[in-house]
C-alpha cells in the first residue's frame, strides 16, 4: 500500500474516533477560551495599547492548548494497546505518524477558526480585512506546532510524568513559531493590515525543517 | 596513567588563566571586567562543539543502534550544558558593570537561554524513561529536533529584536581584536576544548559503567526469580 493511501486511512480513523465524541475539540476550545479570559485579568483589556498584546496571548493560548491536546494522540492508543495493532498493519510506520500529524493539525486548525470570531469580539480586533492572510499564518503556525507536537507526544508517551513532560519538551522548541506567528498576526491586525514575508518564510522554514526531520527520524519512535 | 591527561588540562587551564589575567592588554573602555571575555566566548564556542557532537551521536545511534552512540550523545549533551551554564553565568557578571543590568532580552542572550532550556529538557527526558533502548531512541529523536531548532530560534529572535529598538545596545565587542588579545583568546579556547574532551571521555566511561551495573542488576533479578 502506498504511503499516501495508508496516511489517508490513518487520518480517517483519527477523524472518526474524534468526531464520535468530539472530546478533544470541546476541551481544547473551552481551554483556549478560559486562557484568553484569564489573560484579560492581568492587564486592562479595554486600553487601546493592550491591543498590541492580543496576538501574543492568542498564540500563547494556542501553544498551551497544543501542548495539552496533543498528549492523548499516543496515550489513547496505549490505553487500548491499539498502537501494537497499527504497527502490525502492513503499512509504512511513517504513515501512522503522518496520519496523526494531519489529524491533529485539522483539529487544532478547526478549534482556532471557531475561536477567532470570539477572540475578535472580546479583544476588539478587526480580523475581517485580512482574513485570508490570517488563515495562511494560522495554517503555517499550526502545522509547525502539530508536527513537532505529535512527534513529541510519541516521545513523551514512553516516559513517566508524561503530562508534564510534553509541554516541557514542546514549548522551548516552539520559540520560533511563537515569535513568527505572533509578529505576523500583529502585522495583519494593524491598520492597514500588512503580511510580513519575513515571518511567513520563517514559519515555512520551520515547517519544512521539522516535516523533513519527522520523515527521516519519526518512525524510529514507533518500533517495539 | 589516568592522571596524566587531567594534569595536562589543568596546566593548560592555568596558562590560559594567567594569559587572560596578565598577558592580554586591558581593554580601554570596559577595563578589567573585559577579561572575562576570554572565558565567556570560548565557553560558548565549546558548548556548541559539544552540542554538535551530541547531534552527530544521536543520528548515528538511530542509524546504527550501537549503545556507544547513546552514551556519547548523553555525555556530550551534559558537558555542553555545563559550558552553556558557564556562558550564562559569566555573561551577567560582565553585563552588570558594563551595561548596568544583569540581564537584557537581547537576541544572543535569549537564544542561549532557550538553548540551555532545550538541553535541560533533553537530560530530564532521559531520567524519565527507564527502559534503556526506549530511552536511547526517544532522547536521540528529541536531541536531533533540539539541535535543528537552534538556528531557527536564533534567527527568529534576532529578526524580532532588531525590529524593536533596543534600550541597551552599548558594549558590543568591536569587529577587530588586538593581535595579542587574539592569541590569548585562542589559548583559552584551546584550554577549554581540551577540558571539554577530558570531561567527555570521563563522562562516557561513567555512562558505560552505569549501563554495565544496570545490566548486572537486571541479570541478578532474573536469577533471583528463577531461583525462587
Amino acid at each position: 500500500m502506498s504511503i499516501g493511501r495508508a496516511t489517508t486511512i490513518i487520518l480517517a480513523k483519527e477523524l472518526r474516533a474524534e468526531f464520535r465524541t468530539r472530546e478533544l475539540l470541546n476541551t481544547t476550545i473551552v481551554f483556549v477560551l478560559m486562557v484568553v479570559v484569564l489573560f484579560s485579568f492581568t492587564f486592562d483589556p479595554t486600553a487601546s495599547e493592550s491591543r498590541r498584546f492580543a496576538p501574543g496571548l492568542l498564540w500563547l493560548a494556542f501553544l498551551f492548548a497544543g501542548s495539552l491536546m496533543l498528549h492523548p494522540s499516543f496515550t489513547r492508543e496505549q490505553a487500548n494497546d491499539t498502537l501494537a495493532a497499527l504497527r502490525l498493519a502492513p503499512i509504512e510506520p511513517i504513515a501512522i505518524l503522518l496520519g496523526k500529524v494531519l489529524a491533529n493539525f485539522l483539529f487544532l486548525m478547526l478549534a482556532e477558526i471557531l475561536l477567532l470570531p470570539i477572540f475578535a469580539v472580546l479583544y476588539d480586533v478587526h480580523v475581517l480585512p485580512a482574513l485570508g492572510r490570517l488563515l495562511l499564518v494560522f495554517l503555517l503556525g499550526t502545522l509547525g506546532l502539530t508536527t513537532t507536537g505529535t512527534v513529541f507526544s510519541a516521545v513523551a508517551s514512553q516516559a513517566r510524568m508524561r503530562e508534564l513532560l510534553l509541554p516541557l519538551l514542546l514549548l522551548p522548541i516552539l520559540t520560533p513559531v511563537l515569535i513568527a506567528s505572533t509578529e505576523a498576526t500583529a502585522g495583519l491586525l494593524a491598520d492597514p493590515p500588512e503580511l510580513s514575508s519575513t515571518w511567513v518564510s520563517l514559519l515555512a522554514a520551520f515547517d519544512i525543517v521539522f516535516l523533513t526531520a519527522t520523515w527521516l527520524f519519526g518512525e524510529y519512535l514507533l518500533e517495539e | 596513567m589516568n592522571w596524566l591527561p587531567t594534569l595536562g588540562v589543568a596546566a593548560l587551564l592555568a596558562v590560559a588563566g594567567y594569559a587572560a589575567l596578565f598577558v592580554a592588554p586591558t581593554e580601554r573602555t570596559m577595563g578589567l571586567i573585559q577579561r572575562i571575555f576570554y572565558f565567556h566566548v570560548p565557553s560558548a564556542w565549546t558548548a556548541f562543539v559539544a552540542f554538535f557532537v551530541a547531534f552527530v551521536a544521536n543520528i548515528a545511534y538511530l542509524l546504527r543502534r550501537a549503545p556507544k552512540w547513546d552514551w556519547l550523545g548523553v555525555s556530550a549533551a551534559e558537558v555542553g550544558l555545563a559550558f552553556c551554564t558557564v556562558v550564562l553565568v559569566t555573561g551577567p557578571i560582565w553585563a552588570r558593570p558594563v551595561w548596568g543590568i544583569w540581564w537584557t532580552w537581547d537576541a544572543r542572550l535569549t537564544s542561549t537561554f532557550v538553548l540551555w532550556v532545550l538541553y535541560v529538557s533533553y537530560l530530564l527526558l532521559r531520567t524519565l524513561i527507564s527502559e534503556p533502548e526506549r530511552r536511547a531512541v526517544a532522547s536521540a529523536v528529541f536531541g536531533i529536533f533540539a539541535f535543528l531548532d537552534v538556528p531557527l530560534v536564533y534567527m527568529s529572535i534576532r529578526l524580532w529584536r532588531t525590529q524593536h529598538p533596543q534600550p541597551v545596545i552599548a558594549g558590543g565587542r568591536g569587529s577587530g581584536l588586538d593581535p595579542r588579545m587574539w592569541q590569548v583568546f585562542l589559548t583559552c579556547w584551546a584550554a577549554l576544548l581540551a577540558l571539554m574532551v577530558l570531561l567527555l571521555v570521563q563522562r562516557y566511561r561513567l555512562e558505560a559503567l552505569r549501563r554495565e551495573v544496570e545490566e548486572m542488576a537486571i541479570e541478578g533479578e532474573r536469577r533471583n526469580t528463577r531461583a525462587s
